[in-house]
This record gives structure tokens, sequence and C-alpha cells, in this order.
């Protein structure tokens, strides 16, 4: 009888065990579809090698035990090619499928898969989406299928309103803002945050521009400076940014201080350079100079590229997918999104939490500042011999919004 | 609008145009000599602007000023000689397509030699910071530079066309081939001079462009389009229409953007109220400035309509 005890419990140890490490040694692969080619093709290849860089370094050491595969596909930034890209990465095997430069492309997907895995029980994929912002995606259009690793316009919006509402020197704010969602949803979010927080806070202009088209900014820069505005607020990124930094350097416009949302993005840091010292702040869930397991990390990049590794959220996104993969004991993605809704893990800025009820991560956020960079802060960007440097850190709760999703579950 | 920015305004319009003008220059030399619309025009102004890096971080920004555009004008006029000049007999359409392909051959060993990403290609020391300050607005050195060449190279190469014998050769060469070739000219090689020479202008604009604006892979296709409406509204082939366009469109551009007006005024000062309701709304709240960087497009389609020969063209057909 003893004996029968004791073979049972090992039995039941050893199942569970084996339980545990169902997934161990399988591959995962992950299919990236992001521009490649085109006016965002700096960007793009920036992050796909920091996908690959990273999956080196998740399949040294996972608690889970898989090792990870990059499909890379270009989308061409468009959402007609982001559907056919998708449909090579899921002939190839692809599970999982990660994208972040566009909202557009981001809805595209999300579209795709609920009809794919309504269509193909057995064979779901999972969207992890890594850095398209647009609020529309964990609320009036939420899905299941989709989960957000960055924080989306509203929740920077209110990170950066917050810190702006007790700066005594904001008094007049310009908007300019790339005219598509992106840019329509940050002077949005910030008309009405400021309207909330700082009601004596007067905007003196509100343009938006086409996306990546215009070379020089400077007769926006003389607009700017004709409003007397003192702050400007911007989510530009890549080449929209930098050539309006650029346009505010030469001018002279050193009175006026620029609130962004991508400055350490590919391009920019190299426009800003020292000119721009002291005047451009960013708003972000990490920064370049971030202690902890980003660290090493970005100096390793940096040492094998040349390059910055500024996309923390791919970080994110590793190390979900790990943890869940123990949590769920399989790789598959109807058991992994079933635990990944409401998982809490740790990653690099703290602890973060998945919300149930959007798919939007919930983290802390920085407001950083373009300074040299110190002993405390040795990591420039673009060899400028600049960086971010942190200015104030905002608990995941300040930075929340409150969602409209009203998921459905399969 | 007060002065303060009407100046400034007027300032950059007129650099930005003049920058235009030395991107547009080669292209209009190449076709009014030659017949070719050149589709690599804007990729000879990149690797104007990379060899000018590359160059300028071994021996320094003023040498390579010269020797970048030289060393475009050699490529220029190795592609005609040895790839355009054998599909000429074929006519314009495979000349045409062989220089698209070009465009897409350059891109590709651009992104190769110097990655996708922007290179970091800034200007000397002494080309940096603010020229003048006009009612406290800077005016960087850079923009005036920009001025300063596009104004030497279309002087000098007014006076090569107009008082030299080379120009001479150059403009009969266009007329009346043959008897140019009967008098013991070598027109081909004349050909083969003005390619490359057009490249190397734009190879000269992308010198200079290249650390005024960003040097990145994208800088051929975004200035593509804009240099193909200034050498249409100019009038195709000619280079004082050319100069007028590039600073008329420069300059519109400039202004258009402090111009934060809409169909919406325009209704509402003859009356008519328009709401959200109100049927083509996004389209009618548009508002000037919003629309700058397409207008030089309308502008093409309207020239089209109203002027096909262009501001200052003498072709009639």
């Amino acid at each position: 009888m003893k004996f029968a005890i004791k073979a049972v419990a090992a039995s039941v140890l050893l199942v569970s065990a084996g339980g545990v490490f169902a997934q161990k040694g399988e591959t995962v692969k992950i299919a990236w579809l992001d521009p490649l080619s085109g006016l965002m093709a700096a960007v793009g290849t920036n992050q796909l090698k920091s996908f690959q860089f990273l999956a080196e370094e998740f399949n040294k050491k996972n608690p889970a035990g898989v090792k990870f595969e990059i499909i890379g596909i270009d989308n061409k930034l468009s959402p007609q090619e982001t559907t056919s890209a998708l449909r090579s990465a899921m002939d190839q095997g692809a599970r999982y499928v990660v994208q972040g430069n566009g909202s557009g492309p981001a809805l595209a997907i999300m579209d795709a898969l609920e009809k794919h895995n309504a269509r193909n029980p057995g064979k779901e994929v999972l969207f992890l989406n890594y850095a398209a912002v647009d609020p529309d995606l964990t609320n009036s259009k939420c899905s299941y299928w989709h989960f957000r690793l960055d924080a989306d316009t509203s929740m920077k919006m209110e990170a950066l309103t917050t810190y702006m509402k007790d700066l005594p020197e904001v008094k007049k704010v310009y908007l300019i803002n790339q005219n598509y969602s992106h840019g329509q949803q940050v002077s949005k979010y910030a008309k009405e945050m400021m309207a909330r927080k700082r009601p004596d806070v007067q905007f003196v202009g509100d343009d938006l521009h086409p996306l990546a088209q215009v070379r020089d900014f400077s007769p926006y820069i003389a607009k700017i400076k004709q409003s007397g505005a003192d702050t400007v607020i911007t989510g530009n990124w890549g080449s929209d940014l930098a050539l309006l930094i650029k346009a505010a350097n030469d001018a002279g416009l050193n009175n006026v201080n620029f609130y962004t949302y991508y400055g350490s993005v590919t391009g920019s840091p190299t426009a800003m350079g020292s000119a721009a010292a002291g005047r451009v702040y960013m708003v972000a869930y990490a920064h370049m100079n971030l202690p902890g397991p980003l660290n090493q990390i970005v100096l390793d990049y940096k040492k094998k590229f040349n390059d910055d590794m500024y996309t923390g959220s791919i970080y994110h996104a590793y190390t979900m997918l790990s943890e869940g993969f123990v949590k769920a004991k399989s790789t598959d993605p109807v058991k992994v999104a079933a635990v990944l809704e409401g998982m809490k893990f740790k990653s690099f800025n703290g602890e973060v939490e998945m919300r149930k009820t959007d798919h939007q991560l919930q983290q802390g956020l920085f407001i950083s500042k373009w300074e040299k960079v110190n002993d405390k802060y040795p990591i420039d960007s673009e060899n400028t011999g600049y960086t971010f440097v942190p200015v104030k850190y905002y608990e995941p709760y300040v930075a929340s919004t409150p969602t409209s999703c009203q998921m459905k579950r399969p | 609008m007060n002065l303060e920015f009407f100046v400034i305004s007027l300032l950059n319009g007129v650099s930005y145009g003049l920058l235009l003008f030395m991107l547009s220059s080669g292209l209009t030399l190449i076709f009014s000599m030659m017949g070719v619309l050149n589709f690599a025009h804007t990729s000879f102004y990149m690797l104007g602007a990379y060899f000018a890096f590359t160059i300028s971080s071994v021996v320094g920004f003023w040498p390579a000023l010269v020797l970048a555009p030289l060393v475009v004008f050699v490529m220029g006029a190795a592609f005609e000689r040895y790839c355009l000049r054998r599909v000429h007999k074929f006519g314009h359409v495979p000349e045409l397509l062989v220089t698209f392909g070009l465009s897409y051959l350059i891109l590709e060993l651009v992104q190769l030699v110097w990655g996708r990403s922007t290179v970091p290609y800034g200007l000397p020391e002494q080309l940096q910071g603010p020229l003048f300050t006009l009612y406290g607005t800077q005016f960087p050195k850079s923009r005036s530079f920009v001025m300063l060449v596009a104004l030497l190279m279309l002087l000098s190469v007014w006076l090569l066309l107009t008082r030299t014998r080379i120009g001479l050769v150059i403009q009969a060469a266009l007329k009346y081939p043959e008897m140019v070739e009967a008098l013991g000219h070598n027109v081909p090689r004349v050909f083969m001079l003005v390619f490359g020479g057009g490249a190397a202008l734009a190879g000269l604009a992308g010198v200079i462009g290249g650390n005024t604006y960003v040097t990145e892979p994208a800088m051929a296709a975004s200035v593509g389009s804009i240099i193909f409406v200034v050498v249409v509204v100019g009038g195709m082939g000619s280079l004082a229409g050319a100069f007028l366009a590039s600073l008329l469109i420069g300059i519109v551009q400039t202004f258009a953007v402090a111009l934060d007006y809409s169909l919406i005024h325009a209704f509402r000062l003859v009356g008519v109220a328009v709401t959200e309701q109100t049927f083509g709304y996004p389209l009618l709240k548009l508002t000037i400035s919003q629309v700058a960087p397409i207008l030089p497009y309308l502008f093409l389609v309207l020239i089209l309509i109203f002027r096909p020969k262009g501001l200052l063209g003498t072709r009639e057909d």
C-alpha cells in the first residue's frame, strides 16, 4: 500500500512535471510584418533586427524552454500587402504574428484573424501589436486575438499632460501632426486633456501636414514663431520629426520646447544633435539608459549593429509569450490567449498587466529630456553624444485610460 | 501676416525654389538636348549626397563639393555611353524604361552600401549657424549657401551655353545634328557630355541638399515627382522656364502653409453655413495649409489643361 501511494505520487509528479515542460524544445515561429522598403524602411529594418537579436537572447534563457524563430516579411506599410503577407506567414507555419508600424496594417491583421480564427479551429493565430498606437484598436475596434504592448496615444498624452500641467511656462501650445489617424488622435487628445487639466493653456495652432511628404519644415517653423507659441506637441515620427526639429534648429527657434512621442526613432536623434539639447521631451514606456534586463541588451545591440535598440516593447513580447507558455503549459495560441488575459508579469519598467477588458498593456511611462550623456546616463542615441534623460516616471495607474471595448470572446 | 513672417517666408521660399531649380535644371538640359526624360535624375541627386558624405568624411567638405559632382558626372556619362546610346535606336519608350530601371538599381545599391537609415551628413563649421538674424528669426548659412551655389550655377550654365564654343556646338547639335556632324563635330560625344553634365548638376544639388535636408535612401523618391512638375510647368526644355517654375512653386508652397482658410470660410463669405452634417464636410474643412504640399500637382494639372507647353516652353506639339 505504501508503495502504491508512493508510485501514484511519483507518477502524478512526473505527469505534472511533463505538463510544465510540454512545450520544452518546441520552435515557436513568429511572423514579423512591417516595412522593409519605402520611407519607413529604416525603422522597420531596425525593428526586425531587434526582434531577431532578442530571439537569440531569449532562446538562451526563457522559462518555457522554447526556441523563437522570426519570419520577416515586408508589408510595404500597406494594409493590402499586410493581408497577403499574413497569409504567406501562416502558410509557413507561423501561429504568432507581430506588427507595429501604422494602425492601418494593424487593423488589417485584426480583421483577417477574426475571420481566419473563426473558420479554422485548431489553427488559430495570435497578434501581438508592438507599436501601433491608435486607441480605437483597443476600444471600438478591439479584438480577442489582438494584444497591444505599446502604450496608446491617449495613455501617452495622459502622462504628457500630467507632466505639463505643473509647468508654469507652458502657456501657448502649438500642435503639429501628420494628417492621418495617429496625428489626428494626438491633436484631439492634447486638446481634450489639456482643457481638463489646464484650462488656461491656449492652443495657438493646430497643423496637420501630409505624412512623409514635407521636405522643408521651415514654413511651419515660421508659422510657429509667428503664433508666439512656447510649446509644441507633436506625434510626428521618422523623417517628419527629424526635419521639423532640424528646421527649428536652423531658424534658431530656441525658446520653444518640443514634446514628442518618437524622439528616439531612427533619424531623429541625428537631426536634433547638440542644437536641440534641453528643448526636446519624449514620452515613452522606456529610454535608452534603463537599468535592469534591457541595459545589457541595448549595449550588446549597439556593439553588434552600431545602431540603437529603441523598441523596448519587443522585450515585453518575448517575456509575455514565454511566461504565457509556462502558464498555459502549451504554445497553442488558443490556450495562450486565455492565460495572457489579465496576466501580470515583470518587465523592464516594473510590473505590467495585460488588461483583460481590452488587451491593452498597463505600464509605467517615462518623460525624458534630450541632454548630453553623463555618468549616470552614458548610452547615447545614434552616436550623437546626446540621449534622452528621464525627468519623471509615472506609475501605470497615472497613464491608464478607460476603454469602451466590448470584447467578443470565442 | 506681419512683415517678419512675410520676409522670412519669402527667403525660405526662394531658397527652396533655388534648390528645386538646381535639381530640375539638369533634367531640363538633358531633355532639351536629347529628348530623353531621365527618370533616374533624382537618383543622381541622391548619389551626389552620399558621395559627398563619404568624401567629406575623408578629405573634408570643400573638396567633396567639387569631387562628388565629378564622380556623378563620370557615372552619368558612362551610363549614356554604354547603356542609353544602345537603346536609343529603339525609340523613346526603351530609353525611358532604362532610366527607370537605373533608378531602382541605384536605390538598391545605395541601401547595400550605406544602409537603409539616415547617414549623419553635416555641414562644415563655417556653414553652420545663422548668417543673419531678422526680427528675431535666424536665417541659416546653409540656406544662404544653397542660394549662392544655385545662382552661381545658373550663371555659369548660361554663360557656357551662350558665350562659349562648346555651348554653340551643343545648341547646334540640338537643332541640326546632321549638319553639326557633317562639320566634323562628334555629336554622340556631345550628348554624352550633356548627359554627364546634367547628372553632375543633380549631384551638386545633392551635395548641398543632402545636408540641408536629410540624406537617406528615400530622398530621391521624395523629390522625384516635384521636379517633373517644375519641368512641365516651366515648359519642357526651357531653362528659364524651369527657373521661374521652381521659384514659383517654392514660394507658393511656403506661403500656402500659413493660410488656414478652407472652403468653409469661402462658403461663409457668401452666406452659406456649413456644418458637420453638410455633404462633403471632410473635403470642405481641408485648409490651404493642409494641402500645401500637393498644390504643385494641382498646378501641374491646370498647366497641362490650359497651357500645355508650359510657362516659357517653345514646343508647340
